[in-house]
């Protein structure tokens, strides 16, 4: 039991840095993911093809292997010492864009062909189509599986305790190996995660109601 | 006021219209008729460029729309459109619908837009709907906003495609009436239809194309009443 509560301030500082990490880091992985999702159905060959290869390489590797290159390997090539809250926000952005990027893709193609018809035939331009019609609709519908993204996200950032960032796993990894007791810890570390993972889940069921999808 | 010059669509190696050539002048009212898969409705989307064209020249007011050089949102906005499935905004209310177009492409200010908007759906008999949601309309309601939508643009004609083949039978006469009142005020129409009683009433011209090519074309009492080839015959036999 002292363990239990012993830990808890270790716990609160790392779960602040943990979401910290997690909401810049998805927050940037829309925007990503936006511009991404949207490029890939570019008529461009070009440009949809880079956004394809982007996707495919960041979901084709771990995320364990993007942060080690990104905080060590990205860091060595061009001699620079990236903090490792900003490797690891980098590293949230780019991966959770790429997931993004595909619902994104997916809810702007499960928009109805007549919208982009009745569009165009107003005479409004590709992107007025896009930005007035069909973005608002999709937007609506990928909203779930944003908040998904955004859990999943949550959870990867304790991989980051690889590179020694202060998030919620290594500071209950810490308290354990300072005071050799690890079922505590480890235990209250999963409680936390699941203090902000369950809420997250209610709070977009609700949304998600609201608006209706 | 629209001029065809043998047009040809394909998808991939399925070549859908073979080659039509025509006119609709100013005022007219055409109907085309045909079978499932004829190509008509592909006829009616290469008007505006929802197709692609293959080969051939469309000419609207002399402007080619083939011409890669032509701007095609300004055509387009002065060619009014309205589809078998209304494909209204459903984000948007009933008066935003009809309100886009012109705030957005025709650059009229918002007041302008709503005061025509209401006009238009007085004109359509649905005042009372300005501010209502498209889910919230029957189908001869969305399909009448739909008709408001293209008219707001004040266009130069208006194309129809099938617009009552997804409305229950019971609300077919309620869109027919706006269509035969925008007839009368002397609108340029093209409408694909398999309202046989509306090309006959109201059609100036009836084309019917089958195999990708117009079979056969006459004023409706001819179409209708005296069929030249066994084609229509056989067709006409089958939806009178």
């Amino acid at each position: 039991m002292e363990y239990i509560i012993g830990v808890i301030p270790d716990l609160i500082q790392g779960i602040k840095l943990t979401f910290l990490i997690t909401i810049v880091g998805v927050l940037i992985g829309f925007v990503i993911g936006t511009f991404v999702g949207i490029g890939r159905l570019a008529n461009n060959k070009f440009i949809s093809w880079i956004c394809i290869i982007y996707i495919e390489i960041i979901r084709g590797t771990p995320i364990l292997v993007q942060i080690l290159f990104i905080y060590f390997g990205v860091s060595d090539l061009f001699s620079i010492n990236l903090d490792k809250l900003t490797a690891s926000i980098i590293a949230i952005a780019i991966n959770a864009g790429a997931y993004v990027a595909e619902i994104v893709r997916g809810g702007i193609q499960s928009i109805d062909k007549g919208q982009t018809e009745a569009g165009r035939t107003l005479g409004l331009s590709h992107v007025q189509t896009m930005r007035y019609i069909v973005w608002p609709q999709a937007f609506k519908r990928i909203i779930p599986p944003l908040g998904n993204q955004f859990i999943i996200s949550l959870k990867d950032t304790s991989l980051f305790s690889v590179i020694a960032v202060n998030d919620l796993l290594y500071m209950g990894k810490a308290y354990a190996a300072s005071t050799f007791s690890y079922f505590e810890p480890y235990l209250m570390v999963g409680v936390f995660y699941l203090i902000i993972t369950i809420p997250s889940s209610i709070i977009l069921r609700i949304v998600e109601r609201r608006l209706d999808v | 006021m629209i001029t065809v010059t043998d047009l040809h669509k394909s998808f991939g190696t399925n070549e859908v219209l073979k080659g039509i050539s025509n006119k609709v002048d100013e005022q007219e009212v055409v109907c085309i008729i045909g079978a499932s898969g004829s190509g008509k409705s592909t006829f009616l989307r290469c008007l505006n460029l929802l197709e692609e064209v293959t080969a051939g020249h469309i000419l609207i007011d002399g402007e080619d729309l083939t011409d890669p050089k032509v701007n095609i949102n300004q055509l387009r906005s002065q060619v009014g459109m309205v589809f078998q499935h209304f494909n209204l905004f459903p984000h948007k209310t009933v008066l935003e619908n009809i309100t886009l177009g012109p705030i957005k492409v025709k650059k009229e200010s918002k007041a302008d837009a709503e005061k025509h908007a209401h006009e238009l759906l007085e004109k359509v008999g649905l005042s009372d709907k300005a501010y209502a949601y498209p889910s919230s309309l029957s189908g001869g309601q969305k399909q009448r906003v739909a008709i408001s939508r293209a008219l707001a643009m004040t266009p130069k004609v208006m194309l129809f495609d099938e617009p009552t083949s997804a409305l229950d039978p019971e609300l077919v006469g309620e869109v027919l009436a706006v269509m035969k009142d925008l007839a009368n005020e002397g609108m340029t129409m093209v409408v694909v239809t398999h309202e046989m009683s509306f090309a006959k009433e109201v059609g100036d011209r009836v084309l019917f194309i089958d195999e990708g090519v117009v079979h056969e074309e006459g004023p409706p009492e001819k179409i209708f009443d005296n069929p030249q080839s066994e084609r229509l015959k056989t067709f006409l036999g089958k939806v009178l």
